[in-house]
């Protein structure tokens, strides 16, 4: 993780995490006032709230995530959009940038087209609606588009979207990274692919401390062989 | 296979010294070794190795719900699959879901379903699959301890592991874990599972005859020895990130070559311990 100190230890469901007095967080349950992981992760403690960050899992759909779906059924008014979660999100025309006449969505999306968007709603059955109506949401064409878990996303993207920008700025690449672990890059097939490399090290070695240096090194150096032999 | 009608009448499981016909005590568990995160397109999944059952486990979800109308609209539905390999038994096994295996899928589903916080993903299922690669009695609990595993390294929120183990009566003696010749000739078997942290049964099912102290006896040895064995699972659980932290601890440049020398998306197909 980021910052010094000691590793923190993986902590396994039923573990005890906590006393009387801590607040149970995600990936945490309460019983007779002591506090017990739910989830195989990583203890994180903040303002008395106890909460396990987890390895291993998939991913929840929650209001205003920005998520990265590709398109799987077409109604009359709405597309089908599967955003790598346990549950189908919904897409309706009134949502999407366009106007659309009714039995006309075909025209704007087709089934396998990739989209950026967001998740308009989510309600206590875990009913899904997702909304374009946002300045980054469109179609996506080109690129190369890579999957991650999405358990790993926090660390791709680092404290204040700094990993992503390290990426960004060290490749010259276009970067969108969704939180249902989809990630699309656009740029020359050489900074792409060495973007691709990147965030497959964070996700190999996302536990590790000192990782913002390790993407940074590896993708210097990669850039000093591919770019040697052409400059000579 | 032993020809059961043939095996003389006072056959003895239980020798002088008071030990079983392995070397074993009563209270003795076989040997056993966990081994988590083995299959790679699985979400979670685990290998067990015990005494001579050897038992692999995956785990998939959550994931949407099929059939459709099975979905329940206020949790996730536990579905398990238990299958004996063909070749799990000396004579072979005719493949397929049959009778036993049926029952043991449904109890073992149940038992998981008292553990997972299946109320935080309704309208999904969770599925567990377990292949029993050779069996030598205990199977359902060893494919039980290695599901729970499984669950852990997938990811999906529970109350605790479940930890389970039989023990049963040969010769007159209240012993745990049984091989196969203790459970064909013996006189009671009783598998039971429970939540270590808070000691509650989550299945418990018995085959013969056991007296009520008998019975009592037996659930405590199959308590204690569930305690040893629920070390050995979250010590699996550690073992499978402990990769991750070794690589840590070394200079980051051998690791970055490894990362050269390997296409980034062609990953081997066994989790970072091997089998």
């Amino acid at each position: 993780m980021q910052g010094s100190g000691t590793l923190r230890p993986i902590v396994i469901p039923g573990e005890a995490v906590g006393g009387p007095g801590l607040k149970p967080g995600p990936g945490t349950y309460s019983e007779g006032g002591h506090l017990f992981a739910a989830l195989l992760g990583v203890r994180d403690e903040r303002d008395g709230i106890v909460s396990v960050i987890p390895l291993n899992g998939r991913y929840i759909p929650q209001r205003g995530d920005a998520v990265i779906g590709e398109v799987t059924d077409i109604g009359p008014s709405h597309w089908l959009v599967d955003i790598n979660s346990p549950y189908p999100a919904p897409l309706h025309a009134t949502e999407s940038p366009w106007r659309v006449e009714f039995g006309d969505t075909s025209r704007y999306l087709k089934v396998g087209d990739v989209i950026m968007c967001h998740v308009l709603s989510v309600d206590e059955i875990k009913r899904v609606q997702l909304t374009m109506q946002d300045r980054e949401a469109r179609r996506l064409s080109g690129g190369l588009l890579m999957e991650v878990s999405p358990t790993k996303v926090p660390r791709v993207i680092g404290k204040e979207g700094s990993m992503v920008s390290l990426i960004k700025d060290l490749t010259g690449c276009r970067v969108y990274v969704g939180q249902n672990g989809r990630i699309w890059l656009d740029g020359d097939e050489m900074a792409a692919t060495l973007a691709a490399k990147a965030i497959h090290l964070i996700e190999d070695r996302a536990q590790a401390f000192g990782l913002t240096e390790a993407v940074r090194e590896l993708i210097e150096r990669e850039r000093r062989q591919t770019t040697g032999p052409r400059a000579s | 296979m032993e020809d059961v009608e043939h095996i003389e009448k006072g056959m003895k499981l239980i020798r002088a010294d008071g030990r079983r016909l392995d070397g074993r005590k009563p209270d003795e568990l076989r040997p056993i070794r966990i081994e988590a995160g083995v299959l790679r397109r699985a979400d979670g999944s685990s290998y067990i190795e015990w005494g001579g059952n050897k038992v692999l486990s995956a785990v998939y979800g959550p994931r949407e719900a099929h059939p459709r109308h099975l979905q329940d609209p206020a949790r996730a539905l536990v579905q398990c699959r238990y299958n004996m390999a063909p070749f799990s038994v000396s004579d072979r096994k005719r493949p397929g879901p049959d009778r036993r295996s049926v029952e043991i899928s449904k109890v073992i589903s149940e038992a998981f379903s008292a553990v997972v916080f299946s109320e935080q993903f309704p309208r999904t299922s969770v599925d567990i699959f377990i292949e029993v690669l050779q069996a030598d009695a205990g199977t359902r609990c060893a494919g039980l301890t290695a599901a729970s595993v499984a669950l852990a390294d997938a990811g999906v929120p529970m109350r605790d592991l479940v930890t389970s183990c039989a023990s049963g009566k040969i010769d007159g003696v209240v012993c745990v874990d049984l091989n196969k010749d203790e459970d064909n000739f013996g006189d009671a078997d009783c598998p039971m599972a429970i939540v270590p942290r808070t000691g509650e049964v989550v299945l418990l099912q018995m085959d013969g005859h056991l007296t009520y102290d008998e019975f009592q006896k037996a659930m405590d040895l199959s308590i204690g020895a569930t305690r040893r064995i629920y070390e050995m699972q979250r010590d699996a659980l550690r073992r499978r990130y402990s990769v991750t932290l070794e690589d840590i601890l070394k200079e980051p440049a051998p690791a970055a070559q490894r990362e050269e020398a390997e296409p980034p998306l062609s990953q081997d197909d066994f989790g970072p311990e091997g089998m």
